[in-house]
């Protein structure tokens, strides 16, 4: 008897990278793609798809422009294909198309995958060289597209297979009111911006000479002069530009809850109205520069957080996208396509194989496959059958099913989960809320300290009383003190989001940085949630190669991950006649006139009958899936499946720990798989059979011994887990559910990105500090200054702005390193 | 010195001029997307220009 045959072993530390996406290629891995007469390795066959559909489109220049790796591309499934002539429908266009005239039509998409510059590239070459294409357009930023075509000699499915063929995801989308709301608060806070930084240079070209003019002296007609010029510049800085924070100000004042706001406007309305008066009367110091100046930091640094605000609202639209935008309604026996907002709970609707369920019901008839890896991480299809609940958003794997709906819209469990998400970014972050709760005890402070100021100097010379409690109020501007750590989380987060890192709250950076206990979920976290076969056992006298063959030949027209894994293993798969897919059992064919089947164990026995011997065990390799293969004589053989780690994996848990980061494994598997992981990556401790509340108690329980806990999770079914602990990171490609409730995201499927955020975070950390520590420094020492008159105004504005510029250029420091 | 009487008014015309140019860029989308056309210029093709490798199309490298 044959023993167990190490085929398709575990990848060699040390690997080729895959010459599309970088990953390390599995070791005995066959895809290759010849690219200027030299034959690159690639390790999958999605990859090697899409290499060759950019070989095969002369668009080779894109390998050697871009800055960073391709995302993993997946295979394509013919049935998603299938999927994608639903948006040739007018009815479906509806939503999402304009219409120039009655052919050439216009839509918006979502593209997923773009990773750098030369992705849009890609993308825009490959479809502008489509015929009937008239515009395609990449916004880069955003990583959503334009397309204009003509109806007549393309089709909307057309080009979105093309994007697919070269690797990447679109999606048609409505930008709706959300986002018109965002671009036109977008747009509204460039037009301050300019104000204030045109305002800004022009008055301080005035100061110069005014400040000159003071050395030298000036003819008091060409200085009344030039501050009434700078009188007019600064009036629309102040009443345009800055109005959002008198409006901010006086919403705090009449809810009783003094934040930043209150002493900005403060600073802002008595710098200016006290250098209005000193340019009317003649007479006094103008601060006209200070003002502009202080105007022009604070709306950049407020439009920089804007920005990272908008795009983490991104990911929550991407979940919208998850549905599908028709369904089939049986009626009356009667289908019909009708969009999924016209449906009602109560109405039946058939979804084929491929599609994705449109909204949570029970099925009444037909078995089948449903991925809901985006709902709850399982990366295995679950098997649906009469009287099972299915819930929308899922996809349909292998054959139709016809479901009565129970919830639809707003009611669904995507509705919810999507809700949560929106409230999530709603609030706002922890640190945020300390530095105003913190500002207003700070503006009551000076609030007091001014007026304490102006009653001393009143009763002693009534002559400098103003100007003294302007210095004061101008040199107490919580300035620095109020850019120290916004600018230092702005630049943290916008450096982590170019390396693929979303940081979705404010709080997450900061709690990342204290977090010293790291638990791992096992599924699709430390590996790489794929099915990939590790083993083969094969009957005596057989060809291993060739029963690979014939596997993968039997399941060429199946969806499952199983399949897709036994399709990988067999480099030319035969081909056979008759193949019949039994969901949830296997699938069967014929091969020179010789049926054969291939699934679980009771499946191929009913066939191979007595020809199934004890040999063909299900359990020789430890925690592997085994798939049998046999024919009517005999069993052929037992293929063994098994989700494997990351490659970098190993890396990553060393580098945690050496980072004084404690490394926890809990999993939902079986004792095998997890203990084989764990030994694995070297992590000491681990637990199996966990389930949710488990898992919740042992974050608890180290969270009582003091710990702050980090959670890595990819699932919704971690939810709960992933709120318990003080900062979670989801991890996933596109629009994984996941990321609703996760504080941050992994953009990318690599790992090792994790060591590096917690650094990252741990240094802005340490900018804060720094930060805070000078602006309060500086406000301590400048204070008892200019309350004893001791500091001119114009000294005071010098030392405020010197300030601010240095905690910004402190905080811009995070950006190497 | 005097010419400056002059010479400032015209610094304020020129500056509602800039505003209203800026406004308009904003308007027309320029600023939509900040980082792309940087890039952009980087990967015009200018290939038909420069005579070099290129594989011949029609003849695609297979595996």
């Amino acid at each position: 008897m044959a023993g167990v045959n190490e085929e398709h072993g575990e990848a060699v530390p040390g690997a080729a990278a895959c010459f599309h996406c970088g990953l390390p290629v599995p070791a005995g891995s066959h895809y290759t793609v010849t690219i200027d007469g030299q034959a690159q390795t690639l390790c999958c066959v999605g990859c090697q798809a899409v290499a060759q559909a950019i070989v095969d489109n002369d668009l080779l220049d894109f390998y050697r422009l871009r800055t960073r790796d391709s995302q993993r591309a997946a295979a394509l499934v013919p049935e998603e294909l299938k999927q994608l002539r639903v948006y040739d429908s007018g009815l479906m266009q509806r939503s999402f198309v304009r219409h120039h005239d009655q052919d050439v039509r216009e839509a918006a998409l979502i593209l997923e995958g773009i990773v750098c510059a030369a992705c849009v590239w890609l993308n825009e070459h490959h479809v502008q060289q489509l015929p009937g294409v008239l515009a395609f357009r990449v916004n880069y930023s955003t990583h959503r597209a334009t397309l204009q075509w003509d109806n007549r000699r393309i089709q909307l499915s057309e080009v979105l297979a093309a994007i697919a063929a070269i690797g990447y995801r679109a999606h048609p989308f409505d930008p709706g009111r959300m986002e018109s709301l965002q671009q036109r608060e977008k747009s509204a806070a460039l037009r301050r911006i300019a104000v204030a930084g045109l305002g800004m240079m022009q008055v301080m070209m005035m100061a110069a000479a005014l400040y000159i003019g003071a050395a030298s002296d000036m003819e008091a007609g060409m200085r009344q002069f030039l501050r009434w010029v700078s009188l007019i510049m600064v009036t629309p800085v102040v009443f345009y530009a800055d109005w959002p924070f008198f409006q901010g100000a006086w919403r705090d004042l009449r809810r009783l809850r003094p934040g930043m706001d209150v002493p900005v406007a403060l600073a802002l309305g008595g710098a200016y109205l006290a250098s209005v008066w000193a340019t009317v009367s003649g007479s006094g110091e103008v601060y006209f520069d200070s003002v502009s100046m202080f105007s022009f930091f604070l709306l950049s640094g407020r439009y920089l957080e804007m920005q990272a605000r908008h795009k983490a609202g991104q990911v929550a639209e991407a979940l919208v996208k998850l549905l599908p935008a028709s369904a089939s309604r049986i009626r009356g026996g009667q289908q019909e396509v009708v969009a999924v907002a016209e449906l009602e709970p109560g109405d039946q609707v058939l979804v084929k194989p491929g599609e994705t369920v449109p909204a949570d019901g029970t099925v009444l008839e037909g078995v089948s496959h449903v991925n809901e890896a985006l709902l709850t991480g399982e990366s295995l299809p679950r098997l649906k059958q009469p009287g099972d609940a299915v819930v929308g958003g899922t996809l349909n794997m292998d054959s139709p099913l016809r479901l009565r709906l129970e919830r639809v819209g707003a009611d669904t469990v995507l509705a919810g989960i999507t809700r949560l998400l929106d409230r999530a970014q709603a609030e706002k972050p922890a640190l945020a809320r300390l530095a105003d709760r913190v500002a207003s005890w700070f503006v009551l402070f000076i609030l007091l300290l001014a007026a304490a100021v102006y009653g001393w100097w009143h009763f002693h010379d009534p002559e400098q009383a103003f100007w003294i409690t302007l210095s004061v109020l101008v040199v107490t501007c919580p300035c620095a003190l109020s850019l120290a750590t916004p600018a230092a989380i702005t630049v943290a987060t916008g450096r982590l989001t170019a390396l693929g890192v979303l940081t979705t709250r404010g709080h997450a950076l900061e709690t990342l940085a204290r977090a010293d206990q790291l638990v791992f979920d096992k599924t699709g976290t430390l590996t790489r949630g794929e099915l990939v076969v590790t083993a083969i056992k094969v009957a005596e006298g057989q060809d291993a190669l060739q029963l690979r063959n014939l596997a993968a030949g039997l399941e060429q027209a199946s969806e499952h991950p199983l399949a897709r894994a036994l399709l990988a293993f067999g480099p030319e798969p035969v081909k056979l006649s008759a193949l019949v897919s039994q969901p949830g059992q296997g699938v069967e064919g014929e091969y020179q006139g010789q049926a054969l089947r291939l699934g679980t164990r009771d499946f191929v026995a009913a066939l191979a009958g007595a020809g199934m011997d004890v040999s063909a065990a299900e359990s020789a390799v430890p925690g592997a899936t085994a798939v049998f293969l046999g024919s009517r004589q005999q069993w052929l053989a037992t293929f063994y499946l098994q989700d494997r780690a990351r490659e970098e994996a190993g890396a990553v848990v060393r580098e945690l720990q050496q980072l004084g980061v404690g490394v926890h494994l809990l999993s939902g598997d079986n004792e095998a798989a997890v203990v084989q992981l764990a030994q694995a990556l070297d992590i000491p401790s681990f637990h199996a059979r966990q389930l949710p509340d488990t898992k919740l108690a042992f974050v608890r329980t180290l969270q009582e011994q003091g710990a702050v806990v980090a959670m890595v999770g990819d699932g919704v079914n971690d939810a709960p887990v992933l709120a318990q602990a003080q900062v979670s990171l989801a991890m996933g490609q596109g629009a994984q559910l996941a990321q609703a409730s996760a504080d941050m995201i992994l953009l990318s499927e690599n790992l090792s990105l994790l060591p590096t955020a917690i650094r990252l975070a741990r240094r802005m950390q340490g900018v804060i500090r720094q930060n805070l520590f000078w602006a309060l420094g500086y406000n301590l020492l400048a204070i008892p200054l200019a309350a004893s008159g001791m500091l001119p105004p114009w000294m005071a504005a010098l030392g405020m702005s010197a300030s601010s510029l240095l905690v910004v250029a402190n905080a811009l420091r995070l950006r190497n390193g | 010195m005097e010419a400056l009487f002059m010479l400032i008014p015209i610094a304020i015309g020129v500056m509602i001029v800039v505003v209203i140019a800026f406004v308009y860029t904003v308007r027309s989308g320029q600023y939509d997307d900040l980082e792309g056309p940087a890039w952009r210029i980087l990967m015009d093709d200018d290939d038909p220009l420069v005579p070099h490798k290129r594989p011949k199309p029609g003849k695609s490298p297979g595996e």
